[in-house]
């Protein structure tokens, strides 16, 4: 993709583009040969117009940019390809769904043949999705070449003629995708047959860690975020919340560390009532957090390893040397981290900034797990992360588990939810929809459930 | 005694246009400036910088126009530390632009240590034939010096380059979103030492204003606190070169009452008089630190974040 749009110059190999060799050096080269990419995350200027943002560099200097004629030509674009889209409007005025039809106007309009796509049903509704596909097929009828990359296997199926299959960076087979089926398709995703894996899970629940009874709490709008919440997580235990991003799963996380206040409701870590205890009580009574945003909120991403590392134990004795702290001390336990959790870094003395995705994780996973804890919060712990590190992160809480902290799991994906988890909470505009048992969990009921519909519902 | 009230107004009226012109000059290169995502809150140096190099070079030649064209390049040189600083080292922008205001201070005063006591030549006030007879209206815009007149040319080609050319598009957009423009060909870099440069340069016109125009000699520290009265300004406008104009007019009547109700000899303080324009500015500064507030002036999104490509 980088490749293809002149952002990462290749080493070896070439391109040809209508069967002449090309060199991409720049994304300006790649937009003159006919290339045109809508990124998962839109680059688009909030406060200007829809044609503001199509025309923005195709012109230079005092050249007039005449908005009406350039109007005229979206709107033309888009009834053609049936991208509907006012304009005149603001970019901040739209949907997600119709910026990204912006995003992809941008590209027509710059006389791009062939369209690089990103995941891009990640991001909207079904209804959004159905019409995007239109919109692709209507493309592809006027000559449009498409790339569409996704993981969601139906809707290459739906949508695709061929499908080419990358596994570790390696053209691993393309097929004619009405000579295939979903299942050949996952099997040369992975490289062997599916192997649905769950992690051994203890006899016994011990007794209940977190008690949530009937909390709510405000989102950062001010707007209720969440709403009467029950639930108990027991030692040994692993509940999986599932749900679609931004349903409360953020704010959930922080009212169990202490994070954010709630307006409602009690919350018992341990036998001891911290409903409206702050931060530092929390952690004082067991509570480790790994959260989603591993830059902003897990790290400072700045300082050190050795920092980072002591950043919650910092006013424990044994780091302090009177009213100093002992940085050789701090120092040895980076470096005794460093070596349990198999953190790949130049020096302990690196900032962490500088870190790979999977070793800034194991890096946080170090710190949190390393003092002792009763109650674990993890929120997308493996995003992002490739493969080795995910299974390590993985493996690490399952062991967790079996010396008997209580784990609340707050993922985006559900395969992830399934293997690990005890049970799976479902949340719905800030609700819980049902708790079931996660080995006998259907992805069908979970999937209606974080759409909106209750358990009984469901199974009833 | 009887005044008459309503010549009184008009010569204020007329007062606030010429004290409102040199910070409308400095506002319009500051709007440029942050439009492009560059806070310079160096105004006050460039100002001085402008105003000295400008009397220099009118007095040595015996002509302000070219006094005012040497204040363009003397501003322009001087924002180019700026630029430097906080566009390509990527430096945070309020040090280097206190830095800058500093620096004038200084260098003005060396310099201007020779031309103090001289007087040199000025833009005199003429009327335009026809506009002055208006009533009211032409006494007030249009019995004033070239540089005022100069400044409604300025006014509204500045809106318009900003507001209809490509041009202004890829400045607002290097303010609102560098990375957008930067992914669609338009250099990030180049439009923020255009916009510096250029804010420079109308800061220097503006302080030679008050050095060619305004009075015919040199004052150390002349500026008066204009280059700060300016950063409220720009603010006040909404980062729009017309509303500009509106809003240096009111502090230039700010600053016009001010004088006249002394001349008048009412029995209010002076001091509390002179505060008027500053307590405007503080006024407006509170008002205006409130981000919400910010965000619904207009303020652009990455106004005073230094850009670098695909950074974490």
């Amino acid at each position: 993709m980088n490749v293809l749009t002149g952002i990462y110059l290749p080493e070896a190999g070439r391109i040809k583009i209508w069967g002449e060799p090309v060199q991409l050096r720049s994304p300006k080269d790649a937009i003159e040969r006919g290339i045109g990419m809508v990124h998962q995350e839109f680059k688009l200027v909030q406060t200007h117009t829809v044609t503001e943002n199509i025309v923005l560099g195709l012109g230079s200097g005092l050249a007039r940019v005449g908005e009406e004629e350039a109007r005229d030509k979206v709107a033309e674009l888009s009834e053609r390809y049936g991208l509907a889209v006012d304009p005149a409007a603001y970019i901040w005025q739209l949907s997600i769904g119709e910026q990204q039809r912006v995003e992809i106007l941008k590209s027509l309009y710059r006389g791009a043949r062939i369209l690089l796509l990103d995941e891009p049903t990640a991001v909207l509704t079904p209804q959004e999705a159905e019409d995007l596909f239109t919109t692709l097929r209507s493309m592809r009828e006027q000559g449009h070449s498409i790339v569409f990359i996704s993981h969601k296997l139906d809707e290459v199926m739906a949508i695709s003629d061929r499908v080419t299959v990358l596994r570790g960076g390696k053209n691993v087979g393309t097929l004619m995708v009405r000579d295939t089926n979903p299942q050949a398709l996952s099997n040369l995703m992975v490289g062997r047959e599916i192997k649905f894996e769950t992690f051994p899970k203890p006899e016994k629940r011990g007794a209940a860690v977190l008690e949530v009874k009937g909390v709510s709490a405000l989102n950062d709008r001010g707007l209720p975020g969440l709403t009467g919440l029950s639930f108990e997580v027991a030692a040994g235990e692993i509940l999986g919340f599932a749900g679609v991003a931004g349903n409360g799963q953020e704010e959930l996380a922080q009212v169990i560390t202490g994070l954010r206040g709630v307006t409602a409701g009690s919350l018992i870590v341990d036998g001891r009532d911290m409903t409206h205890a702050k931060a530092r009580e929390f952690i004082l009574n067991g509570v480790s957090y790994v959260p989603a945003d591993r830059h902003g909120v897990a790290v400072v991403g700045d300082m050190s390893l050795t920092n980072n590392s002591v950043l919650r134990r910092y006013r424990e004795k044994k780091f302090a040397r009177g009213p100093f702290l002992d940085f050789s001390v701090a120092a040895d336990y980076a470096k005794r981290l460093i070596e349990e959790y198999n953190i790949l870094t130049p020096s302990p003395e690196t900032a962490v900034r500088s870190l790979s995705g999977g070793n800034l994780q194991k890096a946080i996973l170090a710190r949190e797990m390393t003092t002792r804890h009763k109650l674990l919060v993890v929120m997308s712990a493996t995003r992002g992360l490739d493969v080795g590190a995910t299974e390590f992160v993985r493996q690490t809480l399952n062991e967790h588990r079996h010396e008997g902290a209580a784990i609340v799991l707050i993922s985006e994906d559900l395969e992830e939810l399934r293997s690990l988890s005890d049970r799976i909470a479902v949340l719905f505009h800030g609700e819980i929809m049902g708790i079931v048992d996660a080995a006998t969990a259907e992805i069908e009921s979970l999937g209606l459930m974080m759409a909106g519909a209750k358990q009984a519902e469901v199974t009833g | 005694m009887e005044v008459d009230l309503g010549v009184l107004v008009v010569a204020i009226l007329q007062a606030a246009v010429r004290s409102g012109t040199p910070i409308l000059f400095v506002c319009i290169g500051e709007i440029y400036a942050e439009r492009s995502g560059v806070l310079n809150v160096g105004l006050e140096g460039m100002m001085l910088v402008g105003a000295i190099a400008g009397f220099t070079a009118g007095f040595t030649v015996g002509n302000p126009v070219v006094g005012v064209i040497v204040a363009a390049a003397a501003g322009a040189a001087f924002s180019l530390i700026h630029a430097f600083v906080t566009i390509t080292l990527r430096a945070d922008q309020i040090v280097s632009g206190l830095t800058l205001t500093i620096l004038g201070t200084g260098i003005s005063g060396f310099f201007g240590k020779a031309m103090i006591g001289q007087v040199g030549p000025g833009f005199d006030k003429f009327a335009v034939p026809g506009l002055a007879k208006i009533p009211v209206l032409g006494t007030v815009f249009f019995q004033q010096d070239a540089m005022v007149y100069l400044s409604y040319v300025v006014v509204p080609i500045a809106w318009w380059v900003m507001y209809k050319t490509h041009l202004g598009l890829a400045i607002r957009s290097v303010g609102e979103s560098p990375a957008t423009a930067d992914s669609l060909g338009v250099s990030v870099t180049r439009i923020r030492y255009g916009c510096v440069l250029f804010g420079g340069a109308m800061a220097g016109v503006g302080g030679a204003y008050l050095s060619l125009a305004y009075t015919t000699m040199w004052i150390e520290q002349m500026s008066g606190g204009r280059g700060w009265i300016t950063l409220a300004l720009v603010i006040f406008a909404g980062w729009n070169p017309a509303r500009a104009a509106l809003g240096a007019y009111l502090f230039g009547g700010a600053d016009a009452l001010q004088l006249r109700i002394q001349a008048v000899g009412l029995d209010i303080p002076t001091y509390f008089l002179m505060m008027l324009p500053y307590v405007l500015t503080i006024t407006i500064l509170v008002l205006a630190s409130r981000a919400s507030l910010r965000r619904r002036l207009g303020a652009p999104a990455a106004l005073g974040i230094p850009y670098a490509r695909e950074e974490r």
